[in-house]
């Protein structure tokens, strides 16, 4: 059982990279760095930052799975952290005062509409319009980052206030528990479970891939999903409601969005809608790199969560081996190249060579 | 004369479908080849192994007396054999001009040099009789016959000695039929020599000066258009012994399920009017591109219409696929490839797709009843695979078309719309699917069968329409059909074009 499991990781080529580069980098930071890498709290910090990624690029493996893409997420998860900044900067109370969890909810609730929004608008106008996916949120990717700046003003939005007490304590206008949302110090307390000191965010993005990965395998919208995304025209044929299904996997990716935006706010304590662009494809990156076709039909929650943790080891491993950020961008970005690369070697690709072998 | 192209002994096999076998024939300078056959008689096989796109098998061709076995379609037109295609290779985006010179522009350093080769492009332009077109309008604008001719004149430029045209007139309405017969006929006076694929007799007739007629991939005659009759060449054509490799099921036929009237489409088909029984097989004979595909995709309401209805029971239906598939109607694609099935998903999820309700409670799946259901259908329809799990892909035609025939029985489909089901698939298959037609109407469904051959048809249906260009012109019981009157009714020109 436990072999049968380990063979299956052995071949799962994300999660064997994965092994490979914290091996990598743990050696090369034990000769050449500080010796933190291979570290509890290092472990925390990476698990972290990737779940920042992880849980938006959840929808992300619905949409391509479907055969779609969004390139308007990053903005959208920027636009939507504005939403709540904005929400807590101007209507908060301090959050021990009575009469303030109806204003957090509020607030939370104000951005997951935006995510919602978000994703039923991109999604109509795919499914309406069919028109392709790639240009409408290459639209939409400017258009929420426009609506961002104009509900920020054009900066960046700082939410952490704090009111002096009567008592002369001071209270912070955020909630205990949105605040240490992203915690990755020593202080077990403030961990969600004291005995399982793992960030709270990264429990969230593991309790949401089971859910997305439950519905994909179990649920008969998942295997429309599936369909739709392998071959458009046989799902037509076996009368599957492509439009319809296509709006539907929208509209569920924003709500992922939501919930990154609320992972970054905690993240920051504030917003700046300008922050938005380039995250898309950070997101996209950790959904190709867990084995996710952009021609759609292929894909996995597992894989992309490997996809994002490979893609903030590398981040970590460079900035602790004081490598500059320039070259952890060129770094990164050939690994994802040679990563589809050996994706493709597996499945017969490129034809040239493989008709030359044979 | 001495032949310019001679071709003698090639063979071709496509794993285990032989599409030629000992294919020989000669074309003389000066002179054009008509190649008849039916569909699938190995015609395009041949077109694409003189043009390079295959390689022969075995079989020796020689070019003006020279061993000439081209190894890419370049290599080929280096040789002087050009081929214009039935789906036109032109991109739209081009000028005319970079259309006809694509792929061979005289360059310098790496420069297009346009100005050389203008001359050479207005020349055969005039060739071709478009003289007044201006090598710098884009082609996409142009009409198809127009294109058509910028194909001619894109052969003619790279010298070639001998044009393969396959099915030129397929696309091209009846007043530029005439005209590119005539730029045929001049380059014939020029002394090229040319072979023309065509189902049409009278273009034959009108165009051809010798036949060479394939049957299942063999040669089965040749000779001077002049010395033959029509009835002799259809019954080359046709001319196979049909043996007892068509199981028939007895089954009864009831009272009348589905009627349409006046279906029409644009531009196919046209004005359909057609009715079938419960437990009535009903074939549908025609060329390719008699609208027979387009007929059953209205009837599933894949495609549009523009008038017309469709009636079960008596009871008129909407014009949607979910509805059509709820009143129990059940299309077989006949592209397997990229409609019928997802080729990269495996056979459970194939034989599930769009079935799903059937194994699911408030939209959650009982995997468990999926897989019993495809490990039952894999062994009722005899599906040879592995396992239920293996991708589709990996299957072999024949086992691909079963899975896609179950997936319209586990449907429990009442009207069965069946589009070539047995193209492409090896004849102990194609028993097989006959007899599960057999079954369906004893069981009392109601089956559409469009098919190209011929004997299948004649032995399996109880009664077969004929379509040409998009109209069903004459419906008969099967018994009442032989092959020759089939072949004869679907050649029919239609002559009114209303």
């Amino acid at each position: 059982m436990i072999l049968k499991s380990l063979l299956k990781i052995v071949k799962h080529g994300p999660t064997l990279a994965l092994f490979a580069i914290i091996l990598f980098f743990t050696i090369a930071d034990y000769l050449h760095g500080s010796g933190n890498f291979f570290s509890a709290r290092n472990a925390r910090v990476i698990m972290n930052s990737a779940a920042l990624v992880a849980v938006p690029a959840l929808g992300m493996t619905m949409i391509i799975i479907a055969g779609g893409i969004d390139l308007s997420a990053g903005t959208a998860i920027t636009l939507c952290g504005t939403a709540i900044a904005v929400a807590f900067r101007d209507h908060t109370y301090p959050s021990t005062e009575p009469g303030a969890a109806t204003w957090i909810a509020i607030a939370l609730l104000i951005g997951l509409l935006a995510g919602l929004a978000c994703g039923l608008i991109n999604g109509l106008i795919i499914s309406v319009t069919e028109m392709v996916p790639f240009i409408v949120t290459l639209g939409t990717m400017t258009i929420f980052l426009g609506i961002g700046l104009v509900i920020a003003g054009e900066s960046g939005v700082v939410s952490e206030k704090v009111t002096a007490m009567d008592d002369g304590t001071s209270v912070s206008h955020l909630p205990d528990w949105l605040r240490s949302l992203c915690y990755t110090g020593s202080n077990t307390d403030q961990y969600w479970f004291p005995f399982l000191p793992v960030p709270s965010s990264v429990l969230i993005a593991i309790l949401l891939g089971g859910i997305v990965a439950a519905i994909m395998h179990f649920t008969v919208f998942g295997r429309n999903i599936v369909a739709i995304g392998s071959s458009p025209s046989t799902a037509r044929l076996c009368g599957i409601r492509v439009g319809w299904t296509r709006l539907w996997v929208y509209v569920v990716s924003g709500i992922f969005v939501a919930v990154g935006a609320l992972l970054y706010f905690a993240n920051v304590k504030g917003a700046n809608p300008s922050e938005g662009t380039g995250k898309e494809l950070e997101i996209i990156a950790a959904v190709v790199l867990g084995g996710g076709s952009l021609s759609g039909g292929r894909g996995s929650v597992f894989g992309t969560i490997i996809g994002a943790l490979i893609i903030k080891t590398i981040a970590s491993g460079c900035t602790l081996l004081e490598i500059p950020n320039t070259y952890t961008y060129i770094i990164i970005g050939g690994i994802i190249i040679v990563a589809v690369l050996i994706d493709g070697l597996r499945n017969g690709a490129p034809k040239w060579l493989f008709d030359r072998i044979r | 004369m001495n032949p310019l192209l001679e071709v003698s002994g090639v063979s071709k096999r496509f794993g285990p479908t032989v599409a030629l076998n000992n294919v020989s024939l000669a074309v003389a300078p000066g002179r054009v080849l008509a190649l008849i056959g039916e569909n699938g008689a190995g015609k395009s096989t041949l077109l694409k192994t003189l043009s390079g796109a295959h390689f022969a098998d075995s079989g020796q061709m020689n070019l003006d007396g020279k061993p000439y076995h081209p190894s890419n379609p370049i290599d080929a037109r280096d040789n002087g054999v050009a081929i214009v295609y039935q789906e036109l290779t032109l991109a739209p985006d081009l000028s005319v001009e970079d259309n006809i010179l694509l792929g061979q522009q005289g360059t310098g350093a790496g420069t297009l040099l346009r100005g050389k080769q203008r001359d050479k492009v207005v020349e055969v332009l005039n060739r071709v009789g478009l003289g007044q077109l201006s090598p710098q309008a884009r082609t996409g604008d142009q009409s198809i016959a127009t294109q058509q001719l910028i194909e001619v004149a894109r052969a003619l430029i790279s010298d070639a000695k001998i044009i393969l045209f396959d099915e030129p007139t397929s696309s091209l309405p009846a007043a530029d039929v005439n005209r590119l017969f005539e730029i045929i006929d001049s380059l014939r006076e020029r002394g090229l020599a040319i072979v023309y694929i065509s189902h049409f007799l009278e273009e034959v007739r009108r165009v051809a000066d010798d036949y060479a007629v394939l049957r299942d991939g063999h040669s089965v005659g040749c000779g001077e258009l002049s010395a033959v009759s029509d009835d002799q060449i259809i019954s080359l054509m046709v001319g196979r012994d049909v043996d007892d490799l068509f199981p028939s099921v007895p089954h009864e036929i009831g009272d009348v399920r589905l009627e349409v009237e006046d279906l029409t489409a644009n531009p196919m088909p046209q004005r359909i009017k057609l009715s079938v029984r419960r437990g009535e097989i009903l074939g549908i004979a025609g060329l390719v591109g008699a609208g027979r595909t387009e007929l059953l995709r209205c009837l599933f309401a894949l495609e549009p219409t523009y008038g017309g209805h469709v009636r079960l029971d008596g009871k008129r239906l909407p014009h949607n696929v979910r509805g059509r598939r709820k009143a129990g109607f059940g299309l077989l694609s006949e592209d397997r490839k990229t409609e019928g099935l997802a080729q990269n998903l495996s056979i459970t999820e194939n034989l599930a797709m769009g079935n799903h309700d059937r194994y699911s409670s408030a939209g959650w799946l009982n995997l468990g009843e999926r897989l019993r259901d495809a490990k039952r259908w894999i062994e009722k329809v005899e599906i040879k695979a592995q396992h239920p799990g293996q991708v589709v892909a990996e299957l072999s035609g024949g086992n691909q078309q079963k899975v896609a025939i179950a997936r319209l029985l586990a449907q429990d489909a009442e009207i069965y719309l069946l589009d070539e089901p047995t193209k492409g698939i090896d004849v102990g298959t194609k028993a097989e699917i006959y007899r599960i037609m057999g079954d369906l109407a004893a069981q009392g469904k109601t089956v559409i069968f469009v098919s190209s051959y011929l004997p299948e048809l004649l032995a399996v249906c109880d009664s077969i329409g004929v379509m040409t260009r998009g109209r069903l012109v004459e419906t008969r019981p099967a018994a009442q059909w032989n092959e020759e009157d089939l072949m004869n009714a679907a050649l029919a020109a239609v002559d009114d074009s209303t």
